[in-house]
């Protein structure tokens, strides 16, 4: 006789009041494949946790964002935003598709050099640019975005060095009724000190004034703050029109649009309160239509968006390593992966289903990774089926973010693989090593011999 | 291990404590071995039972079955 | 529209009949005697000691239904199997919170076979807490000053504007009264702990408190507006006792909102009457109030005229009401057995 699928047994209080089982985020079905490839093939194969990206979920993502702005205004271009994903494969599946690079540090402008992206379409942000990564960028004919007074100067002084005149934007920070208002990168409208840096780059002579930049928040869920955004670097644009003569050739709205991810202390979750991504067109280029530029001079429109293409099709598959429970009798499920590569767990509450049948007997319970650290905390409340040891999950929503800014702190940094179109696996980041990690480590003479 | 006497339950898995107050729900299996412990079957019969009727290894039975020992103290339907 | 003698079945909302209620129980019974003998009440509960639940000569079968944060992905699967039960005609959500999933999910719902009557996305957020001041500013309604603030330090410069004393709300609930710098920050400080931010700081309106219980048609009509004067509040400040009056200026502010905003649906208009005779639009709550029955015991049913709209019907405003009608609310103790108690929340049935 076939024996029966086993569940520990448990019995749960029948609270007055509290959630009932209707009420929590519990998720419907278990998540045994990720593009027709099975989970427990995939942790086989490259082990637990396992980053997984889908090519197909990124090209599809990408294709409909494009759609949303290029069937509503005539002139736009995306660029990759390289700190939200710059492993080179998942770059690389942005240039296929057409889009541009967008770099904020000298190290991820090298990496899109590398990529085979040329300097003509790399966009230079962020407030750190060293006098060798700018003389590279102006060699390139990149486009420099400036972020404060010194680095002005310092382009001014490097254009007369090189005997070029190098294309750069000014970065411009602005109140879109946004709280908070992100006023540390770049120069102020309100106050005119963008209009100010405007007039010195046009004045010296020594730079071409190409573009003007904003990038108002993260995460915005208002499609009004961008038109605002559009209105006000579109007032710039106009003046530097009519008062400098200068033509400003592309508007770049930055990014900041959201994912389906549910914010942490959110009330509704995040796929029934985000704006569409056709709504944030429908505001941006509405705006910019009415800025008053004729047809033939109508700017450039560049997005740097990254956490809403990226985000969906990013993966992590885990293991359940332990149960146990709390002192106040709640359930606790140690997993084998935690904030250490799931980063953006300290803002979501990401979304966990199980990777094989369950029954409806759920539980609601703390996940924590496997740091020995108190932070370690994946979700600090989810209502899920009761997992055995070794059971299996998926992460959704993970692209965006964690796989830049995971830490190599206590556990090493997993494999990361791609599934393409066709459904083929492949490893674009190996499981870090000893060896790897210690290469960079030096041993003074004198420590290297001990007896215990 | 003992459930308290006038511990009510029924089919679907519902558990009433008359002393407290206190409703709880129990799993299919949870609802099976409390029907057993309510019948007085001895521990080790109901384990090899379990071992017989579900897929689930001795260590794995042995350490489920403190956490929801654990579960029934702590909800106050064991006899001390 | 509802042919002769079909049975027409209803899903409410909001069965917690408890000291600070929902409207659910009072929605009921206004349907009950609009629609005798010809009405079939399903209750959708949260949670399991909602009293609706358990009055079965009131509600005639509950399921639970997910909360609101759970999105509406769950609410719509769980009104999918609701619906292959009951075949269910028209849905009358009646909490605030629920509201956003309803709205978002009326087509589905309509698909399904479903009516709803609620206001637009639109509507709902222009008469939100943070949007108010700018709403009335926009239709010229009487609403108090406000400011929405984000840092402790903008305070000062608020109470400078709005003089003492001033109202600290929060951006969900709660609203503490300052009347000097030091209460303000400490209420400031209270209130962004518990709900966020922003702060809402308000001028302070004293006067007669007065709501109206509105129905609008969703072309600018105002089926009907029923003004009630609070006789007796609880310590939560809600009406526990409450008479009808007669106030062409009331009426007047009603008609004045509804034809400015094409309000669908039911709402509350929570007015403060000062000395003079000003009303003030204090807060709109974009549902029913809990004492609902009052209209139609003043012979403008409003829940009764709100499903024949959803159904389909052309209603004519009404224009008459009885002036000097009391609710009273009282509290009874119901009696029932544990084994409902478990059937409610073991299998989300009653």
């Amino acid at each position: 006789m076939q024996k029966l699928k086993y569940e520990s047994p448990a019995i749960q209080k029948m609270n007055a009041g509290l959630m009932n089982k209707y009420g929590s985020r519990t998720e419907y079905e278990p998540v045994k494949q990720i593009d027709g490839v099975a989970v427990k093939d995939l942790i086989a194969q490259y082990g637990s946790p396992l980053f997984v990206i889908s090519e197909r979920t990124i090209r599809r993502t990408y294709q409909n964002a494009v759609r949303a702005f290029k069937t509503r205004y005539p002139k736009v271009q995306f660029a990759w935003s390289y700190k939200t994903n710059y492993i080179n494969a998942v770059c690389k599946v942005f240039h296929q598709e057409g889009s541009w690079a967008e770099v904020v540090s000298g190290f991820e402008y090298r990496k899109a050099l590398g990529n085979g992206v040329p300097g003509n379409k790399i966009i230079f942000n962020g407030p750190e640019k060293t006098n060798e990564e700018l003389k590279l960028a102006i060699n390139n004919d990149s486009l420099i975005h400036i972020d404060h007074f010194e680095e002005l100067y310092q382009l001014i002084d490097l254009s007369d060095e090189l005997g070029k005149k190098p294309r750069v934007a000014i970065r411009v920070n602005m109140d879109t009724g946004i709280y908070p208002m992100w006023d540390r990168f770049g120069f102020n409208y309100e106050n005119g000190q963008a209009w100010s840096a405007i007039q010195k780059i046009v004045a010296s002579g020594k730079l071409q004034l190409t573009g003007l930049h904003c990038h108002i928040g993260t995460f915005m869920l208002s499609t009004d703050a961008y038109a605002i955004a559009v209105k006000k670097l579109g007032d710039l644009a106009m003046n530097a029109k009519t008062q400098l003569n200068t033509q400003i050739q592309y508007l770049d709205l930055g990014g900041g649009l959201p994912s389906a991810n549910t914010l942490r202390g959110a009330y509704l979750p995040g796929s029934d309160t985000i704006p569409s991504v056709d709504e944030f067109a429908e505001a941006i280029t509405n705006a910019l239509l009415q800025l008053g530029f004729s047809s033939n001079e109508l700017p450039l429109l560049i997005l740097e968006s990254g956490r809403a293409l990226i985000d969906d099709a990013g993966y992590l598959l885990g293991s359940v390593l332990a149960n146990k429970r709390l002192s106040d009798g709640r359930r606790a499920t140690i997993m084998d992966f935690g904030v250490n590569i799931l980063f953006t767990s300290f803002w979501y509450e990401h979304k966990i289903s199980p990777a094989q049948d369950f029954t409806h007997h759920t539980e609601d319970m703390v996940l924590y990774g496997p740091l020995c650290m108190n932070i370690d905390v994946v979700r600090q409340s989810v209502n899920l089926p009761l997992l055995n040891r070794g059971d299996q999950v998926v992460v959704h929503k993970v692209g965006a973010y964690n796989m830049t800014q995971w830490m190599q702190f206590i556990q090493m940094r997993p494999n990361v693989v791609m599934i393409d179109e066709k459904g083929n696996t492949h490893l674009i980041r190996e499981a870090e090593t000893l060896e790897y990690i210690e290469q960079m480590e030096k041993m003074p003479d004198h420590l290297q011999h001990f007896s215990l | 291990m003992h459930l308290k006497k006038n511990i009510a339950t029924s089919e679907s898995g519902f558990i009433f404590n008359p002393g407290t107050g206190d409703s709880y729900s129990a799993n299919p299996i949870a609802a099976e071995i409390i029907g057993m412990l309510k019948e007085g079957t001895p521990v080790s019969s109901i384990k090899v039972h379990i071992m017989a009727t579900y897929e689930v290894s001795a260590s794995q039975l042995e350490k489920d079955w403190d956490d929801f020992s654990n579960q029934l103290k702590y909800a106050n339907l064991l006899d001390n | 529209m509802l042919a002769n003698n079909q049975l027409l079945t209803v899903a409410v909302t909001g069965l917690n009949a408890i000291d600070s209620p929902g409207p659910g129980v009072a929605v009921i019974r206004a349907l009950r005697e609009g629609f005798p003998d010809k009405v079939r009440i399903i209750g959708l509960s949260y949670e399991t000691m909602e009293p609706g639940i358990y009055l079965h000569n009131i509600v005639d079968k509950t399921y639970q239904i997910p909360y609101p944060s759970a999105g509406t992905e769950a609410l719509l699967k769980r009104l999918e199997y609701i619906q292959e039960k009951e075949n269910l005609q028209l849905i009358i959500p009646n909490f605030d919170a629920e509201l956003y999933n309803f709205m978002k999910m009326a087509p589905a719902l309509r698909s399904m076979g479903i009516a709803s009557f609620l206001p637009t996305q639109e509507q709902f957020s222009a008469r939100d807490k943070i949007n108010l001041y700018q709403f009335g500013l926009k239709y010229g309604l009487s609403v108090p000053k406000d400011q929405v603030i984000y840092h402790e330090s903008e305070l000062y410069a608020s109470a400078e504007n709005l003089g003492y004393p001033l109202v600290v709300k929060g951006k969900f609930y709660d609203a503490i009264i300052a009347h000097t710098l030091e209460q303000a920050q400490k209420a400031f400080y209270k209130l962004s702990a518990k709900w966020g931010f922003p702060i809402i700081v308000q001028q302070f309106i004293s006067g007669t408190e007065i709501n109206i219980a509105v129905l609008g048609d969703g072309k600018g009509n105002t089926i009907s507006s029923i003004p009630m004067r609070k006789l007796y509040i609880t310590d939560k400040g809600k009406a526990w006792a409450g008479i009808t009056i007669e106030d062409e200026t009331l009426i007047d502010l009603a008609k004045k909102f509804v034809a400015a905003t094409h309000w669908k649906g039911g709402c509350e208009l929570e007015i403060m009457r000062t000395a003079d005779g000003t009303p003030y639009i204090m807060e709109i709550n974009p549902r029913f109030p809990a004492w609902i029955y009052l209209t139609a015991a003043a012979g403008q049913n409003q829940p009764a005229a709100l499903a024949r709209m959803a159904l389909g019907e052309t209603i004519e405003p009404f224009t008459e009401y009885e002036v000097g009608k009391i609710f009273i609310r009282y509290a009874w103790d119901h009696i029932t057995d544990v084994k409902e108690f478990q059937q409610i929340s073991g299998f989300g049935e009653l």
